[in-house]
């Protein structure tokens, strides 16, 4: 039973890091329709960026994130602004196909700067153990699960409560219509990703006690994030958060009943299981085509 | 500037519309034909890559390009066929045998994933091959009994009458039969009833249906003939490569196909091929490019008057990033996100430009081939 | 027993009743005409003949045979054709190669024998294409047979569609709104088109339609519809004087 607690527990903290990476696929898709298969590389550069500055820089842990997020708020502004909008509104095969080769390139050229060693970020979290009973969890863990559950808690209220918000609520339900009703559109997709680059930036920073940051971390990370958006339905904010600690929790379990090798393939056995029966994800919408 | 004129149903249907296309395409094979006298072995063992990935994209192509199904896990039918020669040369079957067997048994697992794909769409079906070529990965790597596991299987030499070596202009011909048969195959189903019930698919299923096409049978039709050929691909893979193992066939590989048919252009068979050469030919460049340009580099900085010591220097850097790990990573990465934004009709839509440009000189507009955006999102609700 | 039936049917999503209890027979060899305001629930009927959607209860006869629960892709083959209202054609494919997907119903061609082009698929090409002819004769649509969809008006779309229906040679065709997005001249072709549909090639119409000089021209009878529920049925005339269909179109 505490075996249970313990990889359910470390299953959720993987989960939350998963469901971070996933709420950055969902909200790029819900402003622009565009799936972004650099979402991984967006984190795994913030990891980079805030390893830079906390690990060889020695700036204290909060500036160097807060640092990190800036800076990759702005590289996801700027990556929108050179890949994603000379093709926004073309067929989303070749945006997916763009954001892959955004991916590549951010891999190959941060695994040309930093190496291909592993690297660690000092936390001040990253000792302590809270001891419940028996029971003992890792703050760096359990410092995952708030962090998550903030940013949602914090994208929520903007995507519901805030006139940005509804902009680009609009803009994902119909471009030009926004487009015509004043909304600046460009500046609006421009902002969406600035902020799941951010997400992004924060998942990899919290990523960084749990696993090591190296330069391939965004492309396996990000293909179980992928699972747990679709599982999430794509679309929506609590819904890849769910499906991320769903992949996590699985992932986790797996791991420790299972033989080797389930563990890496459960996810995806479940995603698979999921999508015959509900084609549209656990939380997605099914809208047909009006003829 | 060319008028056809036809005055037969023959004219709409024949393969090649004109004599010019006779004369050409039999330039090209003459050229291919006598390409192993010419050209070194390193080249030709390229060119046999070419045949193999360019097969594998016109099979990418049916069910990419003509019906509309996207998928990234091509690779792990790549897999199937090379897994199923390796395992069936164990017991001395002959060559003509496992190769049928092999696109056979891709041809049925791919029927296998597109029935579960019947009801997904769009970025779902994305992830959900992606999800198939995962879990085939591992079967490799776990199925000890049947693949050796982690430590990959030998592929004996092929055995076709006499020895055919994988470096002989023999299994070059053979691979390049191989391609033309398929290519030829694909043009046969594109003028029948089932490609146009592909293309049908791809653009409007509502209206497909309403017109009496099943969907769901052709969908798995075209997913099991993709397979199938990328199955065949798998198995001259195997012998080209003559060891396989589990982490040859990667998301990245499958990745590697979607370029070569994205760069060579989605729309036309000669956009497998074309794609194909382009990526196969980045790695002899990039061994240029390590071998040759730090020496030409320095070079031509010594010429423009650095001294020796800087000439030095410089080759150093331009040696040191050329060999840099993550260059092919970058270049591929910089290739796919360029012809995404500037070519989005792929290499062989701008031969279709160029020659568009000599056929209506001067009065050749750009607009002509103007993509269209449509920013009504239309494809969350298909 | 009519040549075409529709008994009791019903579309509800969620409270909405998009079709509410319709019934209505087409005759063999008539023009019907279904007529109502915008969301008066005409389109969905015509969706639910095509097996777009499932209808929530009631039962569709052709032929005297049940087809309320056969597959969509088979309503063509028993001889149902469509057309839609915002054209669905295949928007990267030659008009010639649309049209021939119209006649997909008729190919008996199996796929090792097109994989290798048998004679026997060649002979089905050139059948078809001969059938595709007539259509294009029919609809004059000889300039336009090796164009590209993506690159037409919308005007000759609307042909192009009705041709593609034409060519699976159905029994009975339903046209949803032929002349949205015509104009006066456009129109006036198309209405000359349904008749000679009725009397040359003796092909059952039903028609929803909105412009009321097109459903007076070729209509043998008509029915109304709103809210779901038929308002009137019978003559042009009859219809548009019916003082429940004269309040639906005034909103009195």
């Amino acid at each position: 039973m505490l075996d249970f607690v313990q990889q359910l527990v470390s299953g959720i903290a993987l989960g939350c890091v998963y469901g971070l990476i996933a709420l950055g696929f969902v909200l790029v898709y819900k402003a622009t329709e565009v799936v972004n298969f650099a979402q991984g590389d967006l984190m795994m550069l913030g990891g980079f960026f805030a390893f830079t500055f906390i690990g060889m820089l020695g700036l204290n842990y909060w500036v160097g994130f807060a640092g990190a997020v800036i800076c990759m708020a702005l590289f996801g502004m700027l990556a929108e602004r050179l890949v994603v909008r000379p093709i926004l509104g073309y067929p989303q095969f070749s945006i997916i196909m763009a954001t892959i080769g955004l991916g590549y390139f951010l891999r190959s050229v941060s695994g040309m700067i930093w190496g291909t060693d592993d690297f660690k970020i000092e936390t001040p979290f990253s000792q302590g153990v809270l001891r419940i009973g028996s029971l003992v969890l890792a703050y760096d863990k359990l410092s995952v699960i708030a962090a998550t559950i903030i940013l949602c808690a914090l994208l929520y209220l903007f995507f519901n409560r805030t006139t940005l918000g509804t902009a680009m609520r609009a803009s994902s339900e119909n471009m030009l219509a926004a487009y015509y009703m004043g909304i600046p559109v460009k500046r609006v997709v421009s902002i969406v990703w600035a902020i799941s680059a951010a997400v992004a930036t924060c998942a990899g920073v919290l990523l960084a006690p749990i696993t090591f940051i190296h330069s391939n971390v965004g492309l396996v990370l990000g293909l179980k994030a992928f699972p747990a958006a679709v599982l999430g339905g794509f679309g929506s904010i609590p819904g890849a958060v769910v499906g991320g600690v769903l992949i996590g929790v699985i992932e986790s379990m797996a791991g420790f009943y299972l033989p080797q090798g389930w563990k890496d393939v459960a996810p995806y056995i479940v995603l698979l299981a999921v999508l015959l029966l509900k084609p549209e994800g656990l939380f997605g919408l099914h809208v047909r085509k009006k003829v | 500037m060319r008028f056809l004129f036809k005055t037969d149903y023959e004219d709409d249907i024949k393969l090649f519309p004109h004599s010019g296309y006779i004369y050409s395409y039999g330039l090209l094979l003459a050229v291919l034909l006598i390409a192993p006298y010419v050209l070194s072995s390193y080249l030709m063992s390229q060119l046999v890559f070419v045949c193999i990935y360019a097969t594998v994209g016109v099979g990418l192509l049916i069910l990419t390009g003509f019906t509309g199904q996207a998928s990234l896990g091509h690779a792990a039918f790549l897999a199937i066929g090379a897994y199923t020669a390796a395992y069936l040369q164990q017991f001395n079957v002959p060559f003509p045998v496992y190769f049928l067997a092999a696109g056979l048994l891709t041809g049925v697992v791919g029927a296998l994933v597109g029935f579960p794909a019947l009801r997904l769409q769009g970025i779902y079906l994305v992830i959900a091959t992606i999800s198939f070529a995962f879990i085939v990965e591992e079967i490799l790597a776990r199925w000890e009994s049947v693949t050796n596991g982690n430590e990959g299987m030998r592929v004996k030499t092929m055995q076709l009458g006499t020895t055919v070596s994988r470096d002989g202009p023999t299994f070059y011909y053979l691979c390049l039969a191989v391609l033309v048969l398929t290519i030829v195959g694909t043009l046969n189903l594109l003028r029948s009833p089932t490609g146009r019930a592909f293309v049908a698919i791809r653009d409007s299923e509502t209206a497909a249906r309403s017109m009496g096409i099943n969907v769901a049978l052709y969908k798995v039709k075209s997913f099991a003939i993709s397979a199938a050929i990328t199955g065949f691909a798998g198995v001259l893979f195997a012998h080209k490569l003559s060891f396989i193992s589990p982490e040859m066939f990667t998301l990245q590989l499958s990745i590697e196909f979607i370029i070569v048919i994205l760069i060579g252009g989605t729309f036309s068979l000669h956009g497998a091929v074309l794609g194909a050469i382009f990526l196969v030919m980045i790695d002899p460049f990039l061994t240029y490019l390590k071998d040759d340009m730090p020496g030409v580099i320095g070079g031509m900085a010594a010429t423009l008057g650095a001294g020796t010591e800087r000439a030095g220097h410089i080759q150093d850097a331009v040696a040191a990033f050329a060999s840099a790990n993550g260059l092919k990573g970058a270049i591929y990465g910089i290739i796919i996100v360029l012809f995404v934004l500037f070519e989005p009709l792929g290499l062989y839509g701008r031969w279709l430009k160029i020659k568009l440009f000599f056929q209506l000189f001067p009065l050749y507009k750009r607009a002509t081939f103007k993509r269209q955006k449509i920013y009504v999102k239309s494809e969350r609700n298909r | 027993m009519s040549y075409f039936r529709a008994e009791n049917l019903s579309l509800h999503f969620g409270g909405l009743k998009a079709v509410d209890a319709v019934s209505f027979a087409v005759e063999k060899g008539e023009i019907l005409s279904i007529i109502g305001p915008n969301g008066a629930g005409k389109s969905s009927i015509f969706n639910l003949i095509s097996r777009i959607y499932p209808p929530t209860s009631g039962k569709i006869f052709f032929e005297d045979q049940d087809i309320t629960q056969e597959p969509a892709y088979d309503i063509a083959k028993l001889g149902i054709a469509r057309t839609f209202q915002n054209i669905e054609l295949f928007e990267n494919a030659t008009v010639l190669s649309n049209l021939l997907v119209g006649r997909h119903r008729h190919s008996t061609t199996r796929l090792w024998q097109e994989l290798l082009f048998l004679p026997s698929v060649r002979a089905g090409e050139k059948a078809h294409r001969r059938r595709v002819e007539q259509v294009i004769e029919f609809l004059d649509l000889e300039p336009y047979r090796d164009k590209l969809i993506s690159g037409l008006p919308y005007g000759v779309r609307k042909v192009i569609e009705l041709a593609r229906a034409l060519c699976s040679e159905p029994k009975l065709i339903l046209l949803d709104e032929p002349s949205s997005g015509l104009n006066v001249e456009e129109t006036d072709d198309m209405s000359f088109w349904i008749r000679d549909m009725k009397s040359e090639l003796g092909i059952t119409v039903l028609m929803v339609e909105h412009d009321m000089t097109l459903v007076n021209r070729v209509s043998d009878r008509v029915i109304a519809l709103n809210y779901g529920r038929v308002l009137a049925m019978g003559s042009p005339s009859e219809v548009q004087h019916h003082p429940d269909v004269v309040a639906a179109y005034l909103g009195a």
